[in-house]
């Protein structure tokens, strides 16, 4: 890939016209509000950098629409499985219509919290400790027997979260035991798969990774600390009930590994052009992946914007250039 | 392979702002975080309200919002009535008018309350307000200093919880069953309230397919409790948006048209003719109406000049009370379609009210079962309902919910009830996967490493 494949928003003579963005947010998920929220902050920012962008959902009129209206390229604001779980993007594959973002099969690993801890385990990364299964494993065998090889296993406290998903919904954070089971019900409300992993303590981290033509690059880590000490919905959208610090307030050396672990993590799950992962700095300063997120929120209280402006870019421009990548591949 | 990090210089075509010089976002993304007033502390972004943006997607059957079936009105008839109120009497229309709201409204606004037994009211004791929802406000900003207790139906109307919570009123839920409020709760509650030197400040009612419960209160409970008003001294704001939406009977007579000096009576046009037009009313004895047009006017400077006079021309020009059978008769095909199905269709264990007017079914779901942690389940399945928790100032509700029946098609409220059972049915099985775990017959525990 030569040098001039970063191009600028507004290109050559060939292209006149500003480039046509289509920007997918909302879906049918539990986070299409966050999602809609992050979708008008993307066609804001690009409009502004001086693209030709639009709203749209994914819904039954997506693919007549791309057909009757060309997009040069997709920027895809989902949040959530239609997002985030690479169904959507085999579907834009299928009808050749260039988007920005992993591909379809990396987002199936991601996606997949055990999946791609499984992976990141592998690559030689820290991890908590963790098991995952599904209801009818705990119907089958046993609920009680089953949770009490988990605490044994795993010790307390324990982090219960919905095996897929994203803003927070459904994870819980279990100190004692007896609030266990609940915890489970609660979860499983989200999805059929439960991920139970050793609750780690420490500086929580949002690892922003963006690739603009010359491989992924770690841009500063945000350093997350709810006031409430639970990240949870309420704390991630409502402005001043969290403080965030971009960039994040660890030493040089933590700063480095967590930035490669990043790297390291969008490198081995195969993912492309923007990525955000979640982790934890604990006090001996080993930094412990928790999650990645393919379609990172882009909300007014969202991380990856703050990492963005702490490197110093314009979220704009970044977006503008990673769109403006992905249509000149196409042609 | 060298790792890129950090790149702090921005690139050079961004044309972007001087190397690392951006201005600092607050750590809290908020700078003003600590001045918002005390009334503010419950603002804030909420779980149950994103799960509910899913509702405007065409897949999920939402019997969650309360939406009056407005496009059966003549469409055409409103839309050249109010072109010609602009169009004719823009100079007034289009005008400031008075804070109290339009003189002939008011009088109009009288001969409405007749049809539910109020014969006394005066115009002059008419405030017409943005809704009644304003109108609540008003009365609670005119009553209340915060720490004063207000008393209302457990459930209750979400709006009002939520204007009590701003105006940092305490509220004390009383007890209702089948025929409303139950008088010996509310009896009871006062005692209480006395005996801990609380100030109850006034009840809050829904006498008529309440919102949630969708029960109405009975005539005997409704001469018991102007009573026990009478003998407590205590005032009740009376908020009655549905009582012409009976299927069967006429109105039960208000609680204000037994007594003219105790109850403050709330009405609205919003379900006998449109919510969009915001148009409601406050019925007050003299005194009381002074401070609430000076309220008003604070907030508001007037109601709406053009839909007022939309109001007032519609109830003199159009067969508005043949209108409001023609909502009813929706209503109740929809009503009926939602109690056949229920009864087909909930498993053992639930059990809800038959009301027999207005919008709601306020369902009891089986032991054990939280309306709100099985939402998600519910998005899932694509079917919208809202969990009785958002009806309760003090976090009761859990093992309730409201199902609104009055916007969707009758076969799409079946197909919502079909999906609403499968979400109970998948909750019920994980219960009985996980209720019976005696956490403290594990074993595992003793051998744990602590993290």
């Amino acid at each position: 890939m030569s040098e001039g494949a970063a191009v600028p928003a507004v290109a050559s003579t060939e292209q006149p016209h500003p480039l046509r963005a289509v920007v997918l947010a909302g879906g049918l998920t539990f986070e299409r509000e966050v999602s809609l929220s992050s979708g008008t902050q993307v066609v804001e920012e690009l409009l502004r950098a001086g693209l030709d962008a639009e709203l749209r959902d994914a819904d039954a009129e997506l693919l007549p629409g791309l057909a009757a209206a060309p997009a040069d390229a997709v920027f895809i604001a989902l949040h959530g499985a239609t997002g985030e779980d690479g169904a959507l993007r085999a579907v834009l594959d299928l009808a050749g219509v260039p988007y920005v973002g992993s591909p379809a099969a990396a987002c199936r690993l991601a996606w997949d919290k055990p999946a791609a801890k499984s992976v990141v385990r592998s690559a030689g990364l820290a991890t908590p400790d963790w098991v995952a299964l599904p209801h009818s494993t705990f119907r089958e065998l046993g609920a009680g027997a089953v949770l009490d090889l988990i605490v044994a296993r795993l010790g307390l406290p324990l982090m219960v979260k919905p095996a897929s998903g994203g803003s927070a919904l459904g994870a819980q954070k279990v100190s004692r035991v007896e609030d266990l089971p609940a915890s489970m019900v609660s979860c499983f409300a989200y999805g059929d798969t439960v991920l139970v992993e050793r609750f780690v303590d420490g500086v929580e981290l949002a690892l922003s990774v963006v690739d603009l033509g010359e491989g992924p690059e770690a841009l500063p880590a945000v350093e997350i600390a709810p006031e409430s000490g639970v990240f949870d919905y309420t704390a991630r959208y409502t402005p001043g009930l969290t403080e965030y610090h971009s960039p994040a307030r660890v030493d040089d050396a933590v700063a480095q590994r967590a930035a490669a672990l990043a790297v390291r993590v969008h490198d081995a799950l195969g993912l492309a052009d923007v990525s955000r992962t979640d982790a934890i700095v604990t006090p001996d300063g080993e930094v412990h992946f928790l999650e990645v997120n393919v379609s990172p929120g882009l909300t007014e209280t969202s991380m990856f914007p703050m990492a963005v402006e702490a490197a110093g870019y314009e979220l704009g421009d970044v977006l503008a250039r990673l769109l403006a990548r992905r249509a000149g591949r196409s042609r | 392979m060298p790792l890129r990090l950090l790149r702090v210089a921005p690139p050079p075509d961004s044309g972007a702002h001087p190397h690392g010089h951006v201005t600092p976002r607050h750590p809290r993304l908020d700078p003003l975080a600590d001045r918002y007033a005390a009334r503010t502390h419950g603002m804030k972004a909420s779980e149950i309200r994103a799960l509910f943006s899913v509702v405007s997607r065409p897949e999920v059957v939402s019997l969650a919002g309360g939406m009056p079936a407005v496009t059966a009105l003549p469409l055409d008839a409103v839309g050249s009535m109010i072109g010609e109120l602009v169009s004719g009497m823009g100079a007034q229309t289009l005008q400031y008018g008075s804070g109290q709201g339009d003189p002939r409204l008011r009088e109009r606004i009288c001969d409405v309350m007749a049809l539910e037994g109020i014969l006394d009211a005066n115009p002059s004791e008419v405030v017409v307000t943005v809704g009644s929802q304003q109108g609540l406000d008003l009365v609670t900003r005119v009553f209340c200093d915060p720490g004063d207790v207000i008393l209302a139906e457990g459930p209750s109307y979400v709006g009002a919880l939520g204007v009590f919570q701003a105006a940092q009123a305490r509220v004390r839920h009383v007890a209702m069953d089948d025929d409303g409020l139950v008088p010996e709760a509310l009896e009871q509650a006062l005692l209480e309230c006395r005996a801990n030197g609380d100030r109850v400040k006034f009840l809050y009612t829904i006498p008529n397919f309440h919102n949630p419960a969708g029960v109405t209160l009975s005539e005997p409970r409704r001469r018991a409790i102007v009573d026990i008003a009478d003998r407590y001294d205590l005032l009740v704001v009376e908020d009655n948006p549905y009582g012409l939406l009976g299927f069967d009977h006429d109105p039960i007579p208000a609680l204000r048209s037994r007594n003219a000096q105790r109850v403050i009576y709330l009405g609205s046009f919003s379900k006998t003719f449109s919510p969009g037009l915001r148009v409601g009313w406050v019925l007050a004895p003299l005194a009381v109406r002074e401070k609430l047009v000076l309220a008003t006017e604070a907030q508001v400077l007037c109601p709406p000049s053009l839909t007022q006079y939309a109001v007032a021309r519609y109830l003199d020009t159009q067969p508005w009370r043949e209108q409001i059978k023609v909502f009813t008769e929706l209503y109740r095909e929809r009503r009926d379609a939602t109690l056949e199905s229920l009864e087909t269709l909930m498993p053992p264990g639930t059990a809800w009210t038959h009301p027999d007017g207005g919008f709601y079914v306020w369902l009891e779901l089986p032991h054990g079962l939280d309306a709100k942690l099985m939402q998600p389940r519910a998005v899932n399945a694509h079917v919208a309902y809202v969990p009785g928790i958002g009806f309760y100032a003090d976090g009761s509700g859990r093992g309730h919910l409201r199902l609104s029946y009055c916007y969707p098609e009758p076969d799409q409220i079946r197909e919502g009830v079909r999906r609403l059972a499968r979400v109970i049915e998948a909750e019920l099985d994980l219960h009985s996967t996980f209720d019976a775990v005696d956490t403290g017959t594990f074993r595992g525990l003793g051998s744990a490493e602590r993290a």
